[in-house]
């Protein structure tokens, strides 16, 4: 088991792993999408109060999820880059933040699209969540910011680590601080107690979209971590050697 | 001849010189610390000059009003907290000292906040009193921006600390420091608003204490490892 991740922290090995996992998480992504889009479009009843303005649900839902576990992997790996100088981490953390970043926005995005049937305004200063999500959006592009503007890579490595581990003790403070205003936000609807208050029609396109939202994310990253590990070890040894036995291919 | 070393100061002067050596640097050149005073009192007349001079509608903007030009104003004064030590070399030498580097980190900020955050807190009830607020809010615009700012000089060591030797500093400052400043506007600015209708403001008085701490007690360690990241 340790041997496995210690194995992983090496770029060339990482990098063989990531080509090979990759296309399983695409795939999955792409069946898990694919059903969920369906039967959240077609299947699942429309809802008695929102119609069939709910149906977005189906795809702000997961990425405002992501949106979070985006800065979540983000100051986890920067801390394991920061504590045990894994180099691999590091680029993970770089990899994951415009990610993040997307999917904030794309959270954004289709909450205010959202918001102009249900509430009657594209944007709603009183609702927590939203705001809170533009809050996140603003940290991911001051870590991207910081990074862009140092030109050494380990020095931007570590610089914005910190960066981002300040952000992660900052953000359940900005939640909870803006979730201090009255909200209009529907109350969580998936995680609370007695079960999910959902019918099982509405509910399984929901979970099987953000599973495959979840794989997406998966696949994106792990490669965008290859493309960043191939740029920052264009120099290394086994880049060149691995380039010559395949011509080039890969 | 002996060898032995000269004995190394006590943790309480380390951070007493640096905070008094850098009250000493302002004093030397006032310029420093009246410039974002200055700022801090016309972003605040701005407002009633674009708005007119109703006075209920300047009492309901106050509070927001001025949390925000304190909040401008602090940032405006972080950007060279550590510019001219890194430029003098004075930062290496803070490096190299036997004191540990976090506490010298906690008496930069804390020298940063008596001459630029405390000054606010001073001028605040003036500007209050222009904004037509009622007395009761005044007092808790003093209590809040006195934590307000000591949070916001904390953090924004971390972050000064970040862009120091970076050519691109003001604005990206600004990126890496507003996102983190946002529950110190919050609650400092609600707390006032809500003090203007004679509601409870303990709680937010609180948060705003609560907050403070943490940011004593952790933005050091932080501050510290930015440094060193950046002198590297």
């Amino acid at each position: 088991m340790w041997k496995f991740f210690h194995k992983l922290a090496s770029p060339p090995h990482f990098y063989q792993f990531a080509g090979k996992v990759v296309p399983w998480f695409a795939f999955t992504a792409i069946a898990c999408i694919g059903y969920g889009g369906y039967a959240g479009l077609f299947v699942a009843p429309a809802d008695y109060q929102q119609g069939d303005a709910f149906r977005i649900i189906y795809v702000h839902v997961p990425a405002a999820y992501l949106s979070m576990m985006g800065y979540s992997i983000m100051a986890i790996s920067a801390g394991i880059g920061l504590i045990w100088r894994i180099k691999l981490s590091h680029a993970v953390t770089a990899a994951a933040a415009p990610l993040g970043a997307w999917f904030t926005f794309l959270a954004l995005a289709t909450g205010s699209i959202w918001g102009k049937p249900m509430w009657g305004t594209w944007w709603e200063w009183g609702d927590p969540r939203l705001t809170s999500e533009l809050l996140l959006l603003f940290l991911y592009i001051g870590y991207m910011a910081l990074r862009a503007s140092i030109d050494d890579i380990a020095k931007a490595d570590k610089a914005s680590a910190v960066l981002a581990l300040v952000g992660a003790v900052n953000v359940p403070i900005i939640h909870y601080s803006v979730e201090w205003w009255s909200s209009l936000h529907q109350g969580p609807t998936l995680v609370r107690e007695g079960g999910p208050g959902m019918v099982s029609d509405m509910l399984y396109p929901l979970l099987a979209m953000i599973l495959g939202f979840t794989f997406l994310f998966g696949a994106l990253l792990l490669g965008r971590v290859r493309t960043e590990v191939l740029f920052r070890e264009r120099r290394a040894k086994w880049v060149r050697e691995m380039l010559l036995d395949d011509g080039g291919t890969t | 001849m002996t060898d032995t070393a000269p004995p190394v100061p006590s943790l309480w002067s380390g951070f007493i010189g640096i905070v008094r050596r850098d009250i000493l640097l302002a004093w030397k050149r006032p310029g420093d610390v009246l410039n974002p005073l200055f700022f801090f009192a016309m972003v605040s007349t701005l407002f009633p000059l674009a708005l007119g001079p109703s006075s209920e509608q300047l009492g309901s903007i106050g509070p927001g009003v001025i949390w925000v030009a304190a909040l401008l104003a602090a940032l405006l004064s972080l950007n060279s907290l550590f510019v001219s030590d890194f430029e003098d070399g004075s930062l290496d030498q803070l490096l190299l000292s036997p004191q540990p580097l976090t506490v010298l980190a906690l008496g930069k900020a804390i020298g940063h906040w008596i001459v630029s955050g405390l000054p606010l807190v001073v001028i605040s009830p003036l500007i209050a009193i222009s904004f037509h607020m009622p007395d009761q809010s005044i007092k808790v615009m003093a209590v809040t921006l006195f934590f307000g700012t000591l949070s916001l000089s904390l953090f924004g060591s971390i972050g000064a600390a970040l862009t120091v030797g970076l050519h691109r500093g003001t604005a990206l400052l600004s990126l890496l420091i507003l996102p983190l400043a946002m529950p110190v506007l919050i609650f400092g600015a609600r707390t006032v608003s809500l003090s203007t209708s004679d509601d409870a403001v303990s709680a937010g008085i609180y948060f705003l204490a609560a907050y403070c701490m943490l940011a004593l007690t952790l933005a050091p360690f932080a501050t510290a490892a930015a440094l060193r990241i950046s002198n590297e």
